[in-house]
């Protein structure tokens, strides 16, 4: 197990590797740069920003340097908040991000699983169509609209919670972005849930126990939810990095200080240091998420063994 | 399912930072995009500078109508020549750790502000001050700049010639002073919480990037005893109708913008709350002069803006209240009379007729027409503008136009390359209250003089009104360089922007102005 763990991580490394120095180039190929703007920067104060972020230099020579500055850990500094370095950032805007996103997902996988598996025990039945029209719903209704529309219902008419901000994440303030990422979620894991649980309550060893006589709750519980669950928790590890490291939208309308938003303004700015930041930030989670899924699996599935 | 579960609640225990709640007034701004910097050098944008003139204050500031008056200089005399200014930093001008600010306070400032090593954007600004261009390019050091202390709490700047508008360039950011110790102290991250000590009626108590900026009221300022509000958040909210929402929840007490698409409702609903006023900024479409079709063709060119109807434009599409524009410099800077297009006045039918004749003559007919691409940086009010004007040409010209909507970087690429750019869209705001901000834009040599506009005469008179030392000749000057500029039809001015606000009914003590610069000192809640 030990030994699997390890060949796995190491073999994450290249990929991690191969991903920043696409994201390098491929940043650099943009047309425009951090400080273009509209006036332009008379040529003197123009070579004198370059030379102060190294943007003179040839881009292998950038990119090297890029590396260097990556193995001791320094990301570099933000080119657009020039009072921030874009570990700063991402110490920030994590946080927050991660905050939002773990609740959304442990809502969603509370909701999800419970609402999957009434489902499938009422397979082709009343219930069943219901859940499943819920997140046919939830499926297709984007976040830019559900947003919105939850902040139109519960902030500005109803007057209950805050439209926005993030107020040093008091519970007001979670609820309804919470809600808004989380619903789409609920309504994919339940359709997950539902599947696959049908699918095993049909498997032999469910009828064995069934014929063993053990009550429904038990037989449920105990013996079909893990097997059930392994699709989902495939779905979950990916998902989760997905959301720990922002949902753009939903911080953007939320005005949520996360690092979703640090990405797309990024991207806009040319801020190339923040971008990279973020984009080796979130393949690292993806890839130890991944990992943590295959442990998961071998937890959950006693015919799974790593060696 | 409970390991799972364990695992995921284990993670979400996280760093909690409780949130601090102020005493006595609190205002809530909406800011649009998130501030950059604060450091008053470097910054740029409408939203640091926002923030920053509530922070600090220069030798001269503004009244709320906009009119200049007295800042951290309490009075000055101009020389005769108009070139020596001597100010006198008042006696109770302090930081907000209590030292009183000097006149070395402002000449470290201002030479900061050009220092090559600083990378200021703005440093632009100062150019009218002695030396300055030199020491910006690097050619001479920063104390040939021209400005010395002369004790404690006298000030002299020296001008390379007369610059009437000079005192209004004191209110801006590049020209504040900056507490010298802990600029040494922290270098390039000075300005942040904990670390920026300020002069203005603010200090800085609290920046989560992407979420607010919080100042307190600065104890220290002179002016404290009429300050009314004690805290006041910025927050940064890029999307209009994201801020209307925040606006209606009562989370915000003013916003930075109004989304278009809803301004009808807001008249309706919020009318008593909205803000409409001139503001000095034009929008306005340039040709590339330096390509084909547009090189040497001023003919092809009038024809275009002429079958422009631009009371059309301003009453069905832009529809806030903007003004047609047929000026370069648009209407609000006093004493200054912008000279008009001569069909200012005509008929849109005669503008049609003229506009046709000039398009024959270019070449140019229905059935072998004109073919054009417009570009415009990516935006749903931008879209909307050219769709209508590209359908005028079509219908009064048959011009076909191409529409080309380009991400913001893209866009300023193509459009400062000069090579693939056609016809561009173009905004421009007064960066002060002087005709020379918009037209030093068609100067040959000027950054922003995208269209590659270059007419000797228009330079000449430009040049010269930058050294005539009597107001009104210079305005006089400045009105021949525009009306040169208007006839060779290097950009088509559009409509002259307006600034839009929500105002809650308690804020009193607002005042609408041309540069919409509202200073949170001069802002009161009243009880409600």
């Amino acid at each position: 197990m030990l030994y699997y763990a390890l060949k796995r991580l190491l073999g994450a490394l290249p990929t991690l590797f191969l991903l920043l120095t696409l994201a390098f180039f491929m940043m650099r190929l943009a047309p425009g740069g951090p400080f273009d703007s509209e006036k332009s920067l008379p040529p003197e104060i123009q070579a004198n920003l370059d030379r102060k972020y190294h943007l003179d230099e040839p881009l292998p020579a950038q990119y090297l340097r890029y590396l260097g500055d990556l193995l001791r850990g320094d990301l570099g500094p933000s080119f657009q908040y020039q009072d921030y370095t874009v570990n700063e950032l991402i110490a920030a805007g994590f946080p927050v991000s991660a905050r939002l996103g773990l609740l959304a997902m442990a809502l969603a996988v509370v909701l999800g699983v419970a609402l999957g598996t009434l489902a499938a025990l009422h397979q082709n039945r009343p219930a069943d169509h219901a859940v499943m029209t819920l997140a046919m719903t939830g499926i297709s209704i984007p976040n830019f609209v559900l947003a919105p529309l939850l902040i139109l219902l519960f902030a500005v008419h109803l007057g209950w919670l805050p439209a926005g901000g993030w107020n040093g994440s008091r519970w007001q303030n979670l609820v309804l972005p919470v809600i808004a990422l989380a619903l789409p979620l609920v309504a994919y894991i339940a359709r997950l849930t539902r599947g696959s649980m049908i699918e095993v309550l049909r498997a032999p060893f469910i009828r064995t126990a069934r014929a063993k006589g053990l009550p429904e709750h038990t037989l449920i519980l105990r013996h079909a939810l893990k097997p059930a669950l392994l699709p989902v928790v495939s779905f979950l590890g990916p998902a989760t990095a997905a959301i720990l490291t922002g949902s753009v939208v939903v911080e953007q309308i939320f005005g949520i200080p996360g690092l979703g938003r640090h990405f797309v303004q990024g991207a806009l700015n040319r801020d190339y240091t923040l971008v990279m930041g973020v984009v080796i930030f979130y393949g690292a989670l993806i890839i130890l998420f991944n990992f943590i899924v295959d442990l998961l699996y071998a937890v959950l599935d006693p015919r799974v063994r790593y060696r | 399912m409970s390991r799972l579960l364990t695992f995921l609640l284990l993670l979400t225990v996280l760093v909690n930072s409780a949130s601090a709640s102020g005493a006595g007034q609190v205002l809530h701004r909406g800011n649009g995009a998130e501030v950059q910097t604060l450091d008053p050098h470097k910054a740029e944008g409408v939203p640091a500078a926002n923030v920053l003139r509530d922070l600090y204050e220069g030798l001269v500031s503004e009244a709320p109508d906009g009119r200049l008056v007295p800042g951290t200089a309490d009075h000055w005399e101009i020389s005769e020549d108009g070139r020596s200014y001597r100010f006198h930093i008042r006696e109770g001008a302090r930081w907000s750790n209590g030292e009183p600010v000097t006149a070395q306070d402002f000449v470290y400032g201002l030479r900061r502000s050009v220092d090559p090593a600083t990378g200021s954007k703005y440093a632009q600004v100062l150019a009218p001050i002695l030396n300055a261009e030199a020491v910006i390019a690097g050619r001479k050091p920063v104390e040939a700049l021209g400005v010395r202390a002369l004790g404690e709490r006298e000030l002299e700047i020296t001008l390379k010639a007369p610059t009437p508008y000079f005192l209004g360039l004191l209110t801006h950011s590049s020209t504040y002073p900056v507490h010298r110790a802990s600029v040494e102290k922290h270098g390039e991250r000075f300005s942040r919480p904990g670390r920026l000590v300020s002069n203005g009626a603010y200090r800085l108590v609290e920046w989560v990037v992407q979420s607010h900026i919080k100042l307190e009221r600065n104890p220290y300022y002179w002016k404290d005893a009429a300050t009314h509000i004690d805290t006041v958040y910025y927050h940064p909210i890029e999307n209009a109708s994201n801020e209307l929402k925040r606006y209606r929840a009562g989370e915000l007490d003013l916003t930075e913008g109004i989304p278009l698409q809803q301004f009808r409702w807001i008249r309706q609903h919020l009318g008593e709350e909205l803000r409409v006023a001139p503001y000095l900024g034009t929008y306005y479409y340039g040709f590339n002069l330096t390509q084909p079709p547009f090189r040497d063709k001023p003919g092809l060119r009038r024809a275009l803006s002429l079958a422009i109807d631009r009371e059309l434009l301003t009453a069905k599409i832009t529809a806030m209240g903007e003004k047609p524009l047929y000026s370069w410099v648009p209407e609000g800077i006093p004493g200054y009379r912008p000279v008009e297009l001569d069909y200012a006045h005509w008929p849109q039918s005669r503008r049609n007729a003229e506009a046709r004749r000039l398009y024959a003559e270019a070449g140019y007919s229905r059935d072998e027409p004109l073919t054009v691409e417009l570009r415009y940086n990516t935006s749903e009010n931008h879209r909307k503008v050219a769709i209508v004007i590209a359908a005028m040409w079509k219908q009064v010209l048959g011009v076909r136009v191409r529409l080309i909507n380009e991400e913001w970087k893209v866009f300023l690429q193509n459009r400062k390359q000069k090579r693939i750019t056609q016809v561009f869209r173009a905004g421009w705001i007064g960066d002060y209250n002087d005709p020379y901000t918009f037209l030093e834009i068609l100067h040959s040599r000027n950054g922003l003089n995208d269209s590659g506009y270059v007419n000797p005469d228009y330079d000449t008179l430009l040049d010269r009104a930058s050294v005539e030392q009597d107001p009104e000749k210079r305005f006089e000057l400045l009105r021949q360089a525009e009306a040169i500029a208007l006839a060779d039809h290097p950009v088509i001015p559009l409509f002259g922007y307006v600034s839009k606000h929500l105002v809650k009914p308690w804020v009193e003590g607002w005042q609408d102005n041309v540069l919409d610069h509202h200073y949170t000192k001069d802002l009161r809640i009243l009880p409600h």
